[in-house]
């Protein structure tokens, strides 16, 4: 026998532990396969562009250097209609402070978009994502979603449910540039 | 006269042969002087020219009935368990030129009669093939596993002859038993033959309405006397057999009267059966069975697992998971009749480790080959007509 | 280790139980056995050899091929008790709460049970992927443990074997050399006949064939252990992407997960067979089954944004190209492919109102809204305009007075309206929706009245990319190989020797297939004049035999 016992623990030990690692890891991905977000916090935020109802177009990397308070929400959907107007009040705080608003419409018709901009007077840019490359960029599920953006791009916080005004005035402020 | 009805009278031509053909190999096991049936005599030779013409005529029934439906005749559960029972009598005579066991015919050609039977019960018009079935994996998918599966089934029919020689029948034990139960289960099937041919003679009818168990209300034709009836069921055609109980609604009644009456068909035919012969079936066999060499039939009861499971592999498991990939986007999706054909593929896998690091050979070997056959026919009968799926197509 | 020196010389490994190269038999068990275990070539199994750390012992609990089948029984019965009831893939309900509600409400207390136990996601869970898991590692080590003895034990064997190797074959015959020297010879031409390779040295002949056969249960093993290792990279992010989309004709959108791709859909086709147009010989079964669908299809152009551009920007897709996505002919584009899964029909695309007198009926104009993109008013001429206040695409209800939607997509699709007519310059306002009309400011003197409706189809569409496809094929192929190599050719040894006093000693050993060993055999032994052998195995045989030759 061309090994010592020695040679053969050691070998054993190893593939043994390779394949245990190995499938261990692997049950442990699956199981928590669903519940990790494709973006997660420090991740690069990813640049798009979408036209607001005035047809201006708006960059995301346009506002580097600030913060950006990205919301994506839709017209039926009551937590996002019921935070709205504390949205708005916060962004004409903050928007001199250096944290922008832009709020992405899913999809939704001009007329909807509109209508309800009108309807709670809200001053923030509204855009909508007409094909819904930007909610997949995002990897958005629930509604309504936002991403807090630091000015250097980075993604700092990710809020899925209902805000208070509280929690938007506190979220704003954390994305001040310094 | 039409394609369709040349092919449903080739169909016919081949079972008549199948029959005629298991009688002349029972005059050749019971002529044989010597102690083991191992020489083709006569007798074996008129039957299997007889089972080659009954074949012959079998794959002109699938030919005709191709060439009819454009398709290969292999897209519903008629078609496809026709064409399982067809393959059985090839991997048959197969067999039979590479051992000259005439024995093996008196047990084969009788399953395979009571395969056609049974298929024979279930709608049998040529449908139009949907969207997921055009492809040409229709093909090369469903006829390999079909012929792995025969192939595999003749390891079932050596193992029975096996048991059937080896058991002892004058005492009573779990495998005096179990191998009756095996008898019953063929019965049984008879029996389910039987009922569903006496209501068709009948035509009889009887619709309900009732609640299914989304809470829908739907309509429901039963062709036998309703023993059970569906959830809130409330009956359309008068003069019809009022339901001896109702059933909740994941209960399917109307599957569940045609298999009660089945087994009541079934159990009477055995009784009868009994009563005539006045002991077990595999009793009467026996004679018969104690002619073969249980060395020869545990061989050919291995090599036909050896052979068939590469090609059960294939057909219904590698052909299977590519055009699922190409047709469901997934290659395996975990749903029954998929789960149940890889039960059958580890079961087979146990029983060649079994056999050749266990050394599980002879009867234990025998019994594994029966229980295999077993969870196929549940694959065939059990998933496709009860646990209903993306899958099933009966 | 210890090893075992065998009285040929040869120094075999701890644990063997036949001399790797004369075959005498060296443990005592193997002498008191009538006839050895061939199976391994008697060669040492590595595992047995050694069994002293807790790594050790782990180590030989893979190496079990007892081990090995009960987990595949144990996988086996787990994965029939999946099928009882539906898993939850095949359940039409989404969220924990309404799938747990779903298998009580359906399946009563047992559906409740089978969910609570976690059976409802069999396949998923983290002990049946545990049980795969150690298949897979008994895979590897029992075949590691056994192929490369066997190997070596194969590559070493010598040509002539001892007299008590011999002996306990099953197929041994000995008996007198009639032929002399020309046995040997006549011998060695019959096997190169018949396809074996023959070695003669020693005074003895081994005509050996198909050795490559026994490796095929390893070569399976590793088709099955590449096989899981495919399926263990889905893991890895990057390699399997699995989504669902739902695209209306007419409409654009991103392709989830895709780098850039923009699907639009230009129509949903669905045909059925029509008795008319069908072959005749469908009549039956159409008849009894009512509609067959033949074919669906989403008729798409696959769009690519340009390298520079962003997601949001539109404007400037190029077609990549056009295609239609049928069951069984997924769209395929850069590793990815989109299937044709599933469809709506008849959603509402578009509503034809009239504007009409109530008391007159006398209609003043007509106007079409677009449910996906209503104008802000319609004007219909002759001073008549319909100002659109509020759209509602799925109504539910009113709370607080408000018309509330629930979801964008217009199932129900509601209006609020200002009617302008030079009769009524103020302005009445009415509330229109499906066979409900609202007038909250009192009583109007026109209204909208419902014409008609455009419809469009939605198509279900799946996207799928599978970088571990590749591996998985060549998994089984290898599997193919390996299981067609071990099951369709078989190992067989002939071996042929003059013992000391002048017999002649001839046995067979195959791994399978006795019976055409057994034939060659007979075919050498008629040319070359070899004594007659018995089948140490074949009992019956052996008292039929005796029977025979008592009454001859």
């Amino acid at each position: 026998m061309a090994q010592t016992k020695q040679q053969r623990l050691i070998m054993r030990t190893v593939i043994l532990a390779v394949l245990v690692v190995a499938i261990v890891y692997t049950i442990f991905t699956s199981a928590t396969k669903e519940k990790v977000a494709v973006l997660s916090v420090g991740d690069e935020a990813p640049d798009f562009t979408l036209v607001d109802l005035n047809g201006d177009e708006h960059r995301l990397s346009d506002y580097k250097g600030q913060g950006v308070f990205l919301n994506f929400w839709g017209t039926w959907c009551k937590p996002c209609a019921k935070e709205m107007p504390a949205m708005d009040r916060q962004y004409e705080v903050f928007k001199d402070k250096g944290v922008q608003t832009l709020a992405v419409n899913i999809a939704q018709s001009d007329f909807e978009v509109q209508r309800f901009t009108d309807q709670y007077g809200l001053d923030f840019p509204v855009v909508i994502d007409k094909t819904k490359s930007v909610m997949d960029a995002y990897n958005i599920n629930p509604l309504p979603t936002t991403m807090l953006i630091n000015p250097q791009g980075k993604i700092e916080k990710i809020i899925t449910g209902e805000m208070t005004e509280q929690d938007i005035a506190a979220f704003m402020e954390q994305i001040v540039p310094e | 006269m039409t394609l369709v009805s040349i092919s449903g009278n080739l169909l016919f031509i081949a079972f008549v042969c199948y029959l005629v053909a298991t009688l002349f190999f029972g005059g050749a096991v019971k002529s044989s002087t010597k102690k083991v049936a191992t020489s083709e005599k006569r007798w074996g030779r008129i039957g299997i020219t007889i089972t080659i013409i009954g074949f012959i005529s079998n794959l002109g029934y699938f030919v005709t009935r191709w060439i009819a439906a454009g398709h290969a005749p292999v897209s519903n559960l008629f078609e496809f368990t026709t064409a399982f029972g067809m393959m059985i009598v090839g991997s048959f005579i197969l067999i039979y030129f590479l051992y000259k066991t005439p024995l093996l015919g008196l047990f084969a050609l009788p399953i395979a009669i009571i395969i056609i039977g049974f298929a024979s019960m279930f709608p049998t018009d040529i449908n139009p093939l949907i969207p997921a079935l055009k492809s040409y994996w229709l093909y090369v998918h469903v006829i390999t596993a079909a012929l792995g599966e025969s192939i595999l089934a003749m390891s079932a029919v050596a193992g029975l002859i096996y048991l059937t020689k080896n058991i002892d029948l004058t005492k009573r034990s779990k495998q005096r038993f179990w191998l009756e139960a095996v008898m019953l289960t063929l019965v049984l099937v008879l029996g389910f033959v039987a009922s569903t041919t006496t209501f068709k003679v009948m035509d009889y009818e009887a619709s309900f309405n009732y609640i299914d168990k989304e809470g829908k209300a739907d309509e429901i034709t039963y062709n036998v006397p309703p023993i059970f009836g569906m959830n809130e069921y409330e009956a359309l055609t008068p003069g019809t057999m009022t339901p001896l109980a109702e059933t909740p609604p994941i209960v399917n009644a109307k599957k569940l009267t045609t298999v009660t009456w089945s087994l009541i068909f079934g159990l009477v035919l055995y009784g009868l059966i009994r009563l005539i012969i006045r002991k077990p079936i595999a009793a009467l066999l026996q004679p018969l069975a104690k002619k073969a060499n249980s060395q020869l039939m545990d061989e050919i009861g291995y090599r036909a697992v050896l052979i068939g499971f590469p090609v059960f592999t294939l057909g219904a498991l590698i052909f299977a998971m590519i055009w699922a990939q190409e047709a469901w986007s997934r290659f395996w999706g975990w749903d029954p009749k998929e789960v149940w054909a890889l039960i059958t593929w580890l079961f087979y896998a146990a029983f060649l480790h079994l056999r050749l690091s266990k050394g599980w050979q002879g009867e234990k070997s025998a019994w594994l080959a029966v229980i295999g056959f077993i969870i196929i026919m549940f694959n065939l009968i059990a998933v496709n007509l009860i646990i209903a799926g993306l899958h099933s197509y009966a | 280790m210890n090893k075992i020196m065998c009285a040929c010389g040869h120094e075999n490994p701890e644990g063997t139980v036949l001399c790797g190269s004369c075959g005498r038999p060296l443990t005592e068990e193997a002498e008191n056995q009538k006839l050895v275990d061939m199976r391994y070539e008697g060669s040492a199994r590595r595992s047995q050899t050694f069994n002293k750390s807790i790594v050790d012992k782990v180590w030989n609990f893979f190496s079990s091929v007892k081990v090995g089948v009960s987990l595949i029984v144990i996988i086996l019965v787990a994965a029939a008790i999946g099928t009882i009831l539906p898993q939850v893939f095949y359940v039409p309900a989404t969220g924990e709460t309404e799938i747990a509600a779903y298998y009580e409400r359906v399946y009563g207390t047992f559906g409740k049970l089978y969910y609570q136990l976690g059976l409802s996601d069999l396949y998923g869970s983290w002990w049946f992927q545990t049980l795969i898991g150690m298949l897979g590692i008994s895979l590897i080590v029992a075949s590691l443990d056994r192929v490369i003895p066997l190997y070596k034990s194969l590559k070493k064997q010598r040509t002539r074997r001892h007299e008590s190797f011999m002996k306990r074959q099953r197929v041994f015959g000995i008996g007198e050399n009639t032929l002399g020297e020309e046995t040997f010879a006549k011998s060695e031409e019959q096997l190169k006949g018949l396809g074996y390779n023959v070695k003669h040295e020693d005074g003895a002949v081994l005509g050996e064939k198909a050795r490559f056969s026994r490796w095929g249960p390893y070569i399976n093993h590793l088709g099955l252990i590449i096989f899981l290792f495919g399926v263990m990279l889905r893991a890895l992010p990057g390699f399997y992407v699995d989504e669902t989309m739902w695209i209306r004709e007419g409409e654009t959108r991103a392709i989830p997960e895709t780098p850039g791709y923009y699907l639009k859909s230009n129509e949903f086709i669905l045909e059925t067979y029509d008795k008319e147009q069908a072959d005749e010989v469908f009549n039956d079964a159409i008849e009894r089954v009512g509609t067959i669908a033949s074919n669906y299809q989403t008729d798409v152009v696959l769009y690519k944004k340009p390298e520079d551009a962003l997601p949001g920007q539109t404007d400037k897709l190029e077609e990549v190209k056009k295609d239609s996505i049928q069951v069984n002919e997924p769209l395929k584009f850069e590793g990815f492919a989109v299937y044709q899964m599933d469809f709506r029909l008849d959603e509402l695309r578009s509503m034809q109102f009239n504007l009409s007198n109530k008391a007159t009926g006398e209609s003043l104009g007509d106007l079409s809204v677009d449910l996906v993109e209503p104008e802000m008013s319609y004007d219909l001429g002759n001073g008549n305009k319909v100002e659109l206040l509020g759209y509602y695409p799925d109504f539910t209800g009113f709370e607080n007075g408000e018309p509330q939607t629930q979801s964008p997509i217009p199932n129900n699709p509601a209006f609020l309206v200002k009617m302008t007519t030079p009769e009524t310059p103020k302005g009445e306002t009415s509330f229109v929706a499906i066979k409900q009309t609202v007038e909250p400011f009192g009583d109007n003197k026109y209204k909208l009245e419902f014409q008609n409706v455009e419809t469009r189809d939605v198509s279900g569409l799946t996207i799928r990319k599978d970088k571990t496809l590749w591996i998985l094929a060549l998994g089984g192929l290898i599997f193919m190989i390996g299981v067609a190599q071990g099951s369709y050719w078989n190992h067989r040894r002939i071996w042929i020797h003059e013992t000391k006093d002048g017999q002649i000693a001839v046995a067979a050993h195959t791994n399978k297939n006795w019976l055409s060993v057994k034939k060659d055999l007979d075919q050498v032994t008629l040319v070359a004049n070899l004594p007659p052998y018995i089948d140490q195995h074949d009992l019956e045989a052996l008292e039929e035999k005796k029977d025979g030759e008592k009454s001859s």
